[in-house]
């Protein structure tokens, strides 16, 4: 028999507004000192009641707009009712039966093809505080930080329609990326602030439907992965599922309906919690804040603020700038190296392909050592840009261009400074015409050599002038002059 | 030592501005009968001798020192115990909070100490809120001071039990259903229940958000215009709270009914105790010999008023107490009492998936129904006067064993409560000794009307002189 995976995602975004969602205290709290960001609101005090942070839920209507999503004109907070203690009101405030927007989609490219994912919902909540479990003299304690509590929260809800680990991860790093176009979070995933938890479970191809249009039946069970803080191990985690499942499958069993984490010592998900039955949250709306409404010309004037999101502005690049596809990719993944590349292509005026070869190979490759993003170092698009001309222009060589390149981001200075500060501009055609003569006169032999058709003996040449010029002699040229001198 | 059975804040703001008494010696002998008489009546759960002195000695100060002051400063005020209080403990009658002292101040409270007023104790009540009689209090029950062996009303019990006994002049209260209204009744007093929305509810224990509202209780009309005054008002930390803007309740107060139109409901008249049909025929006929028309008038909706304020305010209650864990503060979720046990379970219940339908969405559309009788009647009229409750004040213990009675003493409370207006409970005279109370229920932010009307049928009739004989 063989399986199709079916794979969901629910996909937990933090917003990166300076408040929490229904209090002032600061939501920027990772790395903080514990409790130090609460006030009676965020936790839960007698009588404390929410205010909706205004641009959080401005946030979220930008999420859902650029996720085509359908946005909800009318729209209200509900309480979901649990209890943990992580939960200090024993109620999360979120959004059940009108949350800010429904029924949108991304697209993914996987292998060279694009597939749509519908996106069932997206809705705002607050975030929980963060549990962790101690010994304190010698007894097993529980100790809350209420810091994250109250933190505001986006859950993105797609439809379970990938089918292969690189999809899901394709989709969550789309997702990842147009929250950062968007500059609504950080989406972080080691620091939590996007955290994903897939849902898989197997279908048996040979019960696929057949029939355009008509829905897959969906499997009589479902497993979801949590604890999972990179895409790299969201990957490992859903393979090693499939793997499970189909295992448990063709032994003629049907996998349990439960979570499961993933265990990165041992590169496996291990089983956390059985749900057996639906949780009854009591989802009832949330008195203390009134219902809003927004009308379109809200929406309209909130459209008009998207920026250009990564789809559109890959397209614009291939059109543009007359790069390859691979390239755009890999320029459009960043909207900060996107802006740096035009930048840098507006100011350099020359072959936009240079621009990326630069980019991608010396920038990049920095970049990927250190960890850093383009926000992270001393470059101007101007710096670069200046760098280029040079060396089209023919003063320094491609070589010396990269040891510039690594001083200027070290330092603040321009490429035209360093090149003089260095003394590395290539020596002029009189200065070289000077060197050849000299290096002709004391090497006679090669000379002799040369001229007996031993050619490799100009190579010899050529080394010497460049010792001579300690570097800064530009080879094309010192070849043309020795061929010119010898010749005569 | 003066005597400070007769007072009302109107005439001990008088004598505190014409320096013939200091508020330190006003708050003293407030203090000492509270002390003298809490053994009686149980209707403070903590005194804040400390506090008071403190706030008092701080008044004087200032009048000294020729400032200009609100009316409330120096005024002694009683806080029910559901007011989140800095430094001072709350306990909503609950066990559960025995040990809790908040880390802030409701909008109210602060509001209140900005305008000087001294708090001089933290009133019982039902516990959470939950009662109509203040025995469902965790710190014992409280006595109506105008008959020790009967219940004062409830939940606001200490409140009223104190105002009415002279233990403080005003207190806060908070009407879910009939909280304020009810225990005003029983106990001879002027109680508002504000419009939905215009008292900040925030930093006061919850009870069921969608209604509560937040008010206070005095002798007068009048002095419970000057606490409205100040407490009034949209609070930046309460999203439920109206931005419109603030009457000044105490201004052209006399006006007069003359012109005004008064509906009677009929459904209000039905099922009630004789005396008291009596006594509100009675007082709406001097209304009228005042200048006031009356209208017979219908709200249809009335019969379902109990049954869906007691689904509608369970399932917020049941979400409300889900915070008292024991975890951050207060005591484990075993000290709750029966009545927020039921409550808690009922709620659970009607919000639980397959039943909110039937039950909590359900009653919201009900909710709306009396909501547009009000409407429609508001369109036609200017109040409504009816009964406060259908009987004078029951004996303690007679209800207690049987909590569908009990529900049953809100039958004339909640309507308005569900369609959100406001509503005063005015003293109407006395059957025996004992106090009867009418309601006098206005549309949206109406209360400056309400005051007005209130305020003529005072006059006539002073029914806040008589005061109870305690010592």
């Amino acid at each position: 028999m063989n399986y199709q995976p079916v794979i969901g995602l629910e996909v937990h975004i933090e917003l990166s507004t300076k408040s929490k969602m229904f209090c002032s205290c600061s939501a920027d709290y990772f790395g903080t000192k514990p409790n130090t960001h609460t006030c009676p609101v965020c936790l839960g005090l007698p009588g404390a009641m929410p205010k909706a942070n205004k641009l959080a839920i401005e946030f979220a209507q930008k999420l859902a707009l650029a996720l085509n999503c359908q946005v909800q004109l009318g729209s209200k907070f509900d309480r979901k009712n649990y209890f943990y203690p992580d939960l200090p009101k024993g109620f999360q405030i979120s959004q059940y039966d009108l949350p800010f927007s429904k029924k949108g989609f991304l697209i993914i490219r996987v292998n060279g093809s694009t597939k749509k994912i519908s996106i069932t919902r997206a809705h705002l909540e607050e975030d929980t505080a963060k549990l962790s479990h101690a010994t304190i003299n010698g007894k097993r304690v529980t100790l809350i930080d209420f810091n994250r509590s109250g933190v505001p929260l986006m859950e993105v809800v797609s439809e379970p329609e990938m089918s292969s680990a690189a999809e899901a991860k394709a989709y969550a790093q789309k997702l990842q990326q147009i929250v950062r176009y968007l500059e609504i979070s950080d989406a972080d995933m080691e620091k939590g602030s996007m955290r994903i938890e897939p849902n898989v479970s197997l279908r048996d191809v040979s019960q696929v439907s057949k029939v355009p249009r008509v829905p897959h039946a969906l499997p009589n069970y479902k497993v979801e992965l949590k604890n999972i803080n990179s895409f790299r191990f969201a990957e490992k985690a859903i393979n090693y599922e499939i793997e499970r499942q189909t295992q448990v499958l063709k032994s003629g069993k049907i996998p349990h309906q439960e979570t499961r984490g993933w265990d990165e010592k041992n590169n496996r998900t291990v089983s956390q919690r059985t749900k057996e039955l639906a949780h009854d949250y009591r989802y009832f709306p949330e008195p203390d804040l009134p219902p809003f409404n927004c009308d379109q010309v809200y929406f309209s004037k909130l459209q008009s603020q998207i920026p250009e999101l990564p789809d559109q502005k890959r397209e614009r690049f291939l059109i543009s700038y007359q790069i390859l596809e691979s390239e755009a990719t890999l320029l459009c993944q960043d909207k900060y190296m996107a802006n740096f590349f035009e930048e840098t292509v507006k100011a350099y005026k020359g072959s936009p392909k240079k621009v990326v070869n630069w980019i991608t190979g010396e920038l990049l490759r920095r970049l990927n050592q250190t960890g850093q993003g383009i926000g992270d170092i001393n470059l101007l698009p101007a710096q670069l840009a200046e760098l280029l001309y040079f060396v089209d222009q023919n003063r320094i060589t491609n070589a010396t261009a990269k040891e510039i390149f690594e001083k200027m981001i070290q330092s603040t200075k321009s490429a035209s400074e360093l090149i003089s500060e260095l003394d590395l501009v290539l020596m002029s055609q009189k200065e070289l015409e000077k060197l050849t003569e000299t290096v002709i006169k004391n090497n006679q032999k090669a000379v002799a050599d040369f001229k007996n058709d031993k050619k490799e003996s100009l190579d010899f040449l050529i080394g010497q002038v460049q010792r001579l010029s300690k570097g800064k002699a530009d080879p094309a040229l010192v070849r043309q002059l020795l061929l010119d001198k010898l010749k005569s | 030592m003066i005597d400070i059975e007769d007072l009302t804040i109107k005439t001990a703001a008088d004598l505190l501005s014409k320096r013939q008494i200091k508020a330190q010696e006003l708050t003293g002998a407030f203090l000492d009968r509270a002390h003298k008489l809490n053994k009686k009546l149980n209707s403070f759960i903590t005194i804040t001798d400390d506090v008071a002195i403190k706030q008092a000695k701080k008044v004087d100060e200032l009048i000294v020192d020729n400032q200009k002051l609100n009316p409330l400063a120096g005024i002694p005020i009683g806080v029910k115990d559901l007011f989140s209080t800095q430094g001072i403990r709350t306990t909503a009658g609950s066990k559960v909070l025995e040990n809790y002292v908040p880390v802030y101040d409701a909008t109210v409270v602060s509001r209140l100490k900005d305008s000087g007023v001294v708090i001089v104790g933290k009133t019982n009540q039902d516990a959470w809120g939950h009662g109509a009689s203040g025995e469902n209090s965790d710190f014992g029950s409280t006595c109506n001071p105008y008959d020790l062996t009967r219940v004062p009303g409830g939940s606001s019990s200490g409140s009223a039990a104190a105002v009415a006994a002279n233990l403080c002049l005003a207190a806060t209260g908070t009407d879910t259903g009939g909280s304020i209204r009810q225990p005003s009744s029983f106990c001879n007093l002027v109680g508002l229940k504000p419009t939905y929305g215009r008292v900040s509810r925030y930093g006061i224990i919850a009870m069921a958000s969608s209604l509560d509202s937040i008010g206070h209780i005095t002798h007068t009309v009048y002095d419970n215009a000057l606490i409205l005054n100040i407490t009034a008002g949209y609070d930046q930390f309460d999203s439920t709270t109206s931005p419109k803007p603030v009457d000044d309740y105490t201004k052209d107060i006399n006006r007069g009914v003359k012109g005004i139109k008064v509906g009677l409901p009929k459904e209000y008249f039905e099922s009630l105790d004789p005396g008291i049909g009596e006594k509100i025929i009675s007082a709406v006929k001097i209304l009228e010999k005042l200048g006031a028309e009356l209208f017979d008038i219908s709200l249809p909706h009335t019969e379902y008023g109990v049954v869906t304020y007691y689904i509608i305010q369970p399932s917020e209650v049941s979400s409300n107490l889900a915070r008292y864990d024991g975890i951050r503060f207060g005591f484990d979720r075993e000290k709750f009492g029966a009545e927020a046990k039921r409550r808690i379970i009922l709620g659970t219940y009607t919000l639980s998936a397959g039943y909110y339908d039937a039950y909590y969405l359900k009653a919201m559309k009900v909710r709306r129904l009396i909501r547009e009788d009000f409407e429609k009647v508001f369109k036609k009229v200017d109040v409504l006067i009816c009964p406060t409750l259908p009987t004078p004040p029951f004996k303690l213990g007679e209800k207690i064993t049987d909590p569908l009675s009990m529900y049953l003493a809100d039958i004339f409370t909640v309507c308005p409560s569900l369609a959100g207006v406001p509503s005063l409970n005015l003293p109407c005279g006395f059957i025996g000794d004992l106090p009867v109370g009418m309601q006098i229920i206005g549309p949206d932010f109406s209360e400056k009307l309400l005051y007005q009307v209130g305020y003529a049928y005072e006059q006539e009739t002073k029914w806040y002189q008589k005061r109870p004989d305690l010592i």
